[in-house]
């Protein structure tokens, strides 16, 4: 009966502070540029009024239209419930949910893309196609990572890869997986999530053509996406076994927001690649991660 | 003694890869160069208890041969030649990357098995299996030279191809640092240096006869 309590608590944790970390990456951003910027709780602002909404349905779109969306979400909260929090462990972890973890991703991802089609129009169908390539790198690239945590440390679980640091391929490791955070999020050099002009957007558009509540779910699962991407890169890196509850949860809430601030920095420094570059850089992240696997294997076959 | 060592080879292998896959003249130079001083310091790792006059004047030739007058000549030739700056591949970077990282791989994995002679391993400790990563690294630089000169289309492209590839050759010889006559050393490195000042100059005029520093035009020569 302990179990239920503490699930909810922790779905509270991940619903109610996911929408905070693009607020802190606008404020990083604003703070960059001398802006003022808008509040670290716009994101919530913005999905309550969505949430209030009507839908705009296409007389084109199946009901596929508003199960993509949903199904996504859902999949997406599975997958955070898989994600271990520091001392408090993962909700149900258990041997092989990293395998999970990839699918649950990989699932959010084709239902995205699947609700983005529905309308028939060509902008979503060019913002799924481009998803969805850069996905087959990126994938490559996290699996690959995956991996390298998991010769490391001889296991299959989330829960028991990420508990240790990652040792002499720490810094292969972070490079390859902050890139792949920032590709998997559509964050600025892969995606410019502020850009109004539909022809260079991938991520925004895909959801040109959702309103209301389906928006809603679909802007708080990317939220809750960077907060899994985030927290998968601070853990993988910081010896989260070797620290006392108290010191591993501070740790934790530190690497967040050091990671999304670099996130933010990112964005305000560097500018969006072209197009024809970005497989180069996601090559360049899927090598950083496999090399991390290289000197895992090396350094555990002494 | 070998952590830095590993550390600085792996540095070297870091920046094959940059080599294979940067787009732009500046940065391959600049990357073979900062590969050849990182290759040039490792003798002072290496000849931890007797550092001598003799090692301390290679490495003080290799620092600043490859990493100041090789890297300024092709600079000037560059500017000379008035060529732009984008390389444009054969095999393209994506793919030439992968085979890159393909081979510094099979290097890693590999090297344990090749025949060494004792004058090889002589001044290594290969009872610690992370001190054998100078073998991987020199195959893996050959490797990517090899990559550099056939996969790419400009003449300065290729030279910066053929110096990674006298960079892995380089880390090959420092495995023979007691056996290999200083003589040899700095013979190479003063051909080497030779060789790029002449290419200097035949790159100017490669550029004058055909307008262009396309190797494959060089095919086309008549009468």
């Amino acid at each position: 009966m302990m179990l239920i309590p503490g699930f909810i608590l922790r779905l509270a944790v991940w619903l109610l502070l996911a929408p905070l970390l693009p607020g802190i990456i606008n404020k990083v951003k604003a703070w960059v540029a001398g802006r003022r910027g808008p509040p670290v709780f716009q994101l919530y602002y913005d999905l309550a009024k969505l949430w209030r909404k009507g839908v705009v349905l296409s007389e084109l779109a199946s009901p596929g239209f508003i199960a993509g969306p949903a199904v996504a979400w859902v999949a997406l909260v599975m997958a955070a419930m898989l994600m271990p929090l520091g001392p408090a462990g993962s909700a149900f972890g258990f041997r092989g949910d990293v395998l999970l973890l990839i699918y649950l991703l990989a699932l959010a991802r084709f239902c995205t893309a699947w609700a983005a089609m529905e309308t028939g129009s060509a902008f979503e169908g060019m913002g799924s196609a481009r998803e969805v390539s850069y996905a087959v790198l990126a994938e490559a690239a996290m699996i690959a990572a995956m991996l390298s945590l998991s010769v490391q440390t001889g296991s299959v679980s989330l829960t028991m890869m990420l508990s240790p640091t990652a040792g002499a391929s720490a810094a292969l490791l972070a490079a390859g997986l902050f890139t792949v955070l920032l590709a998997e999020n559509c964050r600025v050099p892969f995606d410019d999530p502020n850009t109004h002009l539909e022809l260079t957007m991938i991520h925004e558009a895909m959801i040109l053509d959702h309103s209301g509540p389906p928006l809603a779910a679909i802007l708080h699962g990317a939220s809750v996406k960077l907060l899994l991407f985030t927290l998968l890169l601070v853990q993988a890196v910081l010896p989260m076994g070797e620290l006392s509850p108290l010191a591993g949860a501070g740790a934790l809430a530190a690497g967040v927001l050091i990671v999304t601030a670099g996130v933010g920095l990112v964005e305000s420094l560097l500018a969006r690649l072209a197009f024809r570059h970005v497989p180069l850089l996601l090559t360049t992240a899927f090598l950083l991660c496999l090399f991390a696997l290289l000197v895992a294997w090396k350094g555990g076959a002494k | 003694m070998s952590e830095p060592l590993n550390l600085l080879i792996g540095l070297a292998m870091g920046l094959n890869l940059l080599a294979l896959g940067s787009s732009r003249l500046p940065s391959l130079i600049r990357a073979m160069s900062l590969q050849g001083v990182v290759l040039g310091v490792m003798p002072l790792l290496m000849e931890h208890d007797s550092l001598n006059w003799r090692v301390a004047a290679v490495v003080f030739a290799t620092v600043v041969g490859k990493g100041l007058v090789i890297p300024g000549l092709l600079r000037r030739a560059m500017r000379a030649a008035n060529i732009e700056r984008e390389i444009e591949p054969f095999i393209g970077f994506v793919p030439s990357l992968l085979l890159g990282a393909a081979g510094t791989i099979a290097a890693v994995a590999l090297a344990r098995n090749l025949p060494l002679l004792s004058e090889h391993v002589g001044t290594l400790p290969v009872s610690e299996p992370a001190g054998t990563l100078v073998l991987p690294g020199a195959i893996a630089s050959i490797f990517t030279g090899f990559i550099l000169l056939i996969g790419r289309v400009k003449a300065i492209s290729q030279v910066c191809g053929y110096l990674i590839l006298e960079n892995g050759i380089y880390l090959f010889g420092l495995l023979l640092i007691h056996s290999m006559p200083l003589m040899v050393e700095s013979g190479i490195l003063l051909d080497v240096t030779v060789g790029v000042f002449v290419i200097g100059i035949i790159v100017d005029r490669i550029q004058r006869a055909f307008d262009s520093l396309d190797t494959r035009k060089l095919t086309t020569l008549r009468e």
